[in-house]
């Protein structure tokens, strides 16, 4: 005995609804198929079609306006299972909103079959035009007719890479043409040119759906028929995210007695927070705590760069900084962002400075030094960050000595010479 | 072990060894560090064209039986809101990780926020709940990521974990020998023979699952007004009573996913409240005012939303509230006591920067204590 796929004699369509064909030869097509009915997925779009979920006794998933296509790719990509035959109705309405989802799913090779209900407007809303509507056409809500060519949904998934796309018209017995799309791995897509019998054919009194067709110059033929491409959902092992390169060990003491909060400001590509993380991880090899707090402008590359560090005896809890006790300013750019902590700035804090910035007024202590002539910019705030410790030992120099030739700026050997000659690398 | 990391490393590590199988996602800043760890951790990996595939695709998957965890921002939040809402309704576990940023629109992508809570609690058309977990430490990275996933599985709910740019971007020294294990999630499954029940439920009021892959029964899964077997009904009894049924598996099995810092200190009549982003100037604040000899209580809410009636109960007993939050009208405050809040309860609010404790502080002494 054939599989029964419907339920029920009476489907939830209008008298001489296409809706009804498709539906019962999609149930001939899976049956001449040999499919189970578990076998099959159908996931539905919102429109009349829509409505048919319950008449199914396959698994079903309805969910929102055009949206059918991508829930479908995640469902398909998600059991990743080719025996198993995801079945996709969608009207022109849902496929003009999810156009991307029908070209993505193309694209990727999703296992499925979307049959388009191409009645060519709107049919549960009253009948508006969709971008699907040929030149001429008319709907309750356009009467002069569509001025332009409906959109060739067929062309574009063929564009995308779909591996078997065919236009029919919905009439008669089209369970080959399902079946053909149905057999089919990867992304199939099956057209079916209908006329909505509520709006298409009240307002086209006397159109038939075939001169219509021809009269648009709408073909109905096989898009594509070639070798499937059928995505795979790979799934990989991976590694901790907590691997033994992240450890720092307390190596070296520090002679920090509370917080010290440091600002630094230069330039975009200019090495601001990396030297930023040396710093940071140099104190944890004394045992402090620590945090980094990265600022910039939305673009990557361009603009300022900054950040806010913390290194502290005690744990740190709240990570702003509006008020640093050190403020290294390498670029004019920095100088710009750094403005208003210079201008807050107190007798207190310390202003680090390239040489080549017009000191700006300021309360705070100023070193000046020309560290862009010396390194370049790029390396301008690992060289101030050298400076600031050999003239402040919080922490041994020896711990920044050592995080600088270990990590990723230290591997510049002309830097590692410059820096070894302005304050000695033990090299 | 002494590390370098940020919260984006602790949340990626605690959902995947906490079961999240898929990560799907659109890059968006500040959210890109949850993605480029994920794409390096999960599983599976899929880099979606939009936000609305994101959810789309997560839906699938979910409905096909995986465990999917997505990170966005509010611009791309806000494109998945109608595929949130299916999700709500054909009860698709999954973890929206959402990393507050300065709004409205595109707003500052750069900048931190906590813009979005009144968002969430009003995301749902009719009002009804999503469970809501919020990080305010390292250490929740860890802990609420792993709760909010078993809250999606055992309850059979989206769940968004709300973030923010600091949380996920700033990096700190953190001991990893400190974090608790994590178990992966239990998901249990219907065995029944009979007939399968797509929203029937359980003495908790959760449907038992099954993937749409099941060879045994039937499995239907459906966004519009449904009743218990996803049949869409419109307005019959059962499918509203459905309606209904989900909206109180999220309220009334709060307490299972109920998480809250309370520190009361004795004698203290003044309450500091916050959550996110803000909680640890708090914290530094009670500890600042503690040893100035001046006794504050603090508040911090994790699980945001739906709104525990508990933290109501805790405030009423303080005849000062000071709430903070990093946005300029007060959303959690209005949550918590609608339009006007009555004169006890103070807020400090901000755009653009943190909170400091000094502020805080300020506040306090202000209203005395």
């Amino acid at each position: 005995m054939e599989t029964k796929f419907i339920n029920t004699k009476t489907l939830p369509f209008c008298k001489g609804c296409t809706h009804t064909t498709i539906s019962q030869n999609t149930e001939k097509a899976l049956q001449k198929l040999g499919k189970n009915l578990l076998d099959v997925i159908l996931v539905t779009d919102i429109g009349c079609l829509g409505i048919i979920d319950k008449a199914f006794d396959t698994h079903t998933v309805h969910g929102l306006h055009g949206r059918s296509v991508a829930l479908a790719s995640g469902v398909s990509a998600g059991i990743n299972n080719p025996d198993k035959k995801v079945i996709v109705f969608i009207g022109d309405g849902g496929a003009t909103i999810g156009m991307q989802h029908l070209l993505d799913a193309a694209h990727n090779g999703y296992n499925m079959t979307v049959v388009v209900h191409n009645n060519m407007l709107y049919g549960m809303t009253g009948g508006q035009p969709s971008e699907f509507t040929p030149e001429g056409f008319r709907t309750p809500t356009l009467p002069q007719g569509a001025s332009h060519k409906g959109y060739d949904i067929c062309g574009l998934v063929s564009e995308a890479g779909a591996s078997y796309v065919s236009r029919i018209t919905g009439i008669g017995d089209i369970s080959d043409q399902l079946a053909e799309a149905f057999s089919r791995d990867g992304f199939s897509l099956v057209e079916v040119m209908e006329i909505c019998t509520s709006y298409g054919v009240k307002s086209n009194p006397g159109m038939k759906l075939k001169s219509l067709i021809q009269e648009a110059g709408i073909e109905i033929k096989v898009y594509t028929d070639s070798e499937p491409k059928v995505y795979q959902t790979n799934e990989k092992d991976t590694p901790s995210l907590f691997n033994p390169a992240l450890e720092i060990e307390k190596e070296f003491s520090h002679k920090l007695e509370k917080p010290l909060r440091v600002f630094l400001s230069g330039t975009a590509g200019e090495g601001v927070q990396s030297a930023a993380e040396m710093f940071i991880r140099a104190g944890m090899r004394c045992g402090l705590h620590g945090t980094k707090k990265g600022s910039y402008p939305v673009t990557v590359g361009v603009g300022f760069s900054a950040s806010h560090l913390i290194l502290s005896p005690d744990p740190i809890l709240y990570t702003g900084a509006p008020r640093p006790d050190v403020i290294i300013v390498t670029s004019e750019d920095g100088l710009k962002f750094a403005k208003k902590l210079i201008d807050n700035a107190t007798e207190e804090t310390l202003l680090l400075i390239d040489d080549s910035i017009e000191i700006p007024v300021t309360k705070a202590r100023i070193i000046a030094k020309n560290f862009r002539e010396l390194v370049g910019g790029r390396n301008a705030v690992t060289m101030a960050m050298f400076e600031y410790l050999h003239q402040n030992s919080i922490i041994p120099f020896e711990a920044l000595r050592k995080q600088f030739v270990s990590g990723k700026i230290g591997q510049n050997e002309k830097l590692r010479a410059q820096i070894g000659e302005a304050y000695g690398l033990g090299e | 072990m002494q590390a370098l990391i940020d919260g984006s490393r602790l949340m990626t590590e605690a959902l995947v060894r906490a079961g999240a199988e898929v990560f799907i996602g659109y890059p968006i800043t500040p959210a890109n560090n949850l993605y480029l760890f994920s794409g390096k951790r999960f599983k599976t990996f899929f880099a979606a064209p939009d936000e609305i595939t994101t959810l789309q695709w997560m839906s699938g998957f979910s409905a096909a039986g995986k465990l999917p965890v997505t990170a966005t921002s509010f611009p791309g939040f806000a494109l998945m809101l109608e595929s949130i809402n299916m999700a709500y309704m054909m009860e698709l576990p999954m973890v929206i990780i959402l990393v507050q940023r300065l709004g409205p629109a595109t707003g500052t992508a750069t900048s931190g926020a906590q813009g979005d809570v009144t968002l969430l609690n009003g995301m749902l058309s009719g009002g009804y709940s999503i469970p809501v977990i919020s990080t305010s430490e390292a250490n929740d990275c860890w802990e609420m990521a792993e709760k909010a996933l078993k809250t999606a599985v055992n309850l059979r709910t989206p769940v968004v974990l709300l973030t923010s740019k600091e949380e996920v971007m700033t990096q700190f020294s953190f001991d990893l020998d400190t974090l608790k294990e994590i178990e992966p999630v239990e998901r249990k499954y219907y065995e029944g023979d009979e007939e399968f029940i797509p929203y029937s439920r359980d003495e908790n009021g959760v449907p038992a699952f099954l993937s749409v892959d099941n060879n045994k029964h039937q499995v239907r899964y459906t966004a519009s007004t449904h009743n218990e077997k996803g049949i869409l009904e419109g307005i019959t009894p059962g499918a509203l009573g459905n309606t209904i049924n989900i909206h109180d598996k999220v309220e009334k099995n709060l307490d299972s996913y109920l998480h809250f810092e309370l520190n009361k200190e004795k004698g203290s009549r003044t309450l500091l409240v916050s959550y996110g982003i803000t909680a640890n100037a708090v914290r530094e604040a009670a500890m600042t005012l503690r040893e100035e000899g001046i006794a504050v209580s603090t508040l911090i809410p994790k699980t945001l939303l739906p709104i525990p009636g508990i933290y109501l109960d805790i405030i009423s007993e303080y005849d000062h509230v000071i709430i903070s939050e990093e946005n300029h009208t007060g959303l959690y405050s209005s949550l918590l006591f609608g339009a006007r809040a009555p004169k006890n309860i103070h807020t400090i609010n901000t755009i653009g920067r943190m909170i400091g404790p000094e502020e805080i502080i300020e506040e306090v002494k202000k209203h005395g204590n």
